[in-house]
């Protein structure tokens, strides 16, 4: 006769682990920023702490103006696998835009703002990069009400020590 | 999958533990799973756990946590304090589901 064996308790505690993310987010077109959202959720999902940084055009994921309007262009990416010529016709870009949200909405995937939302609820924390609010002539109120801060470049490296970082 | 006993039951399990037959699972089992992750069931879990529950039934898959915000009314912030650190996967471990499947 075989005994039948109590059940593993799946490990859901690294303790110890103390692993860390640090997503760089600098551009801000439709299908780039994304990526960082997704990793983010996905990371904290995991309990692992995450932080992302906004810089450059990424600021357009974070500023109040933007961030429900960010784009999509077809123009120049090869991976569409549509005739260039036809990339830079007028109205492509809103078409093209158009298609993406649906596609993404297809897959009940929310859009940004819902998205930082549900990122900052699960404990994430987001932050902006000072010289581009400088270039932008951007202050904390143009941002989204959820950004912790608008930090130095430096300040980044300090908060991101041990963290690995992903640059998009 | 093998059979493998919780809290004196014969079940079937994945290799971390996971329950994988939908019918075998009771409420009696979730508290025995719960006490295995340190987690003492209140309202606010069970509600989770049926929401999970009901909709693996109907959608044939386990929710994702943003499904469970959205369409089971449970906030995100919520989940996390009710299931520490990892709610999905620990969530789907008490209600005798898969690991939710989705990216997001």
């Amino acid at each position: 006769m075989t005994m039948t064996l109590e059940a593993p308790v799946p490990v859901f505690e690294d303790e110890g682990s103390g692993r860390k993310l640090a997503i760089i987010c600098s551009k801000g077109s439709l299908d780039m920023a994304y990526p960082g959202m997704v990793l983010a959720n996905a990371a904290l999902g995991e309990g692992i702490e995450t932080h992302l940084f906004f810089t450059f055009w990424g600021f357009d994921i974070i500023n109040k103006e933007t961030m429900s309007h960010l784009q999509f262009t077809p123009l120049g990416n090869p991976a569409t696998h549509m005739p260039p010529m036809l990339m830079g016709l007028p109205g492509m870009t809103s078409f093209a835009t158009h298609m993406m949200r649906k596609q993404i909405e297809g897959i009940d995937v929310p859009d940004i703002p819902e998205f930082l939302e549900m990122i900052t609820d699960s404990g994430g924390h987001l932050w902006a990069c000072k010289m581009s609010a400088d270039m932008m002539h951007l202050e904390p109120e143009d941002l989204y009400e959820r950004v912790e801060g608008i930090i130095s470049a430096s300040d980044f490296i300090e908060l991101s020590e041990g963290a690995q970082t992903i640059f998009i | 999958m093998s059979t493998a006993t919780i809290g004196g039951h014969d079940v079937h399990v994945d290799q971390e533990g996971f329950m994988t037959v939908y019918d075998e699972w009771t409420e009696d089992l979730a508290s025995t799973l719960a006490a295995n992750i340190d987690i003492e069931l209140t309202d606010e879990h069970w509600a989770a756990i049926r929401f999970i529950r009901d909709d693996f039934k109907a959608m044939g898959e386990t929710p994702t946590l943003r499904r469970v915000t959205t369409v089971g009314g449970i906030p995100t912030k919520r989940l996390f304090a009710l299931f520490p650190k990892k709610p999905a996967k620990k969530m789907a471990y008490i209600a005798g589901l898969p690991k939710p499947a989705g990216c997001v």
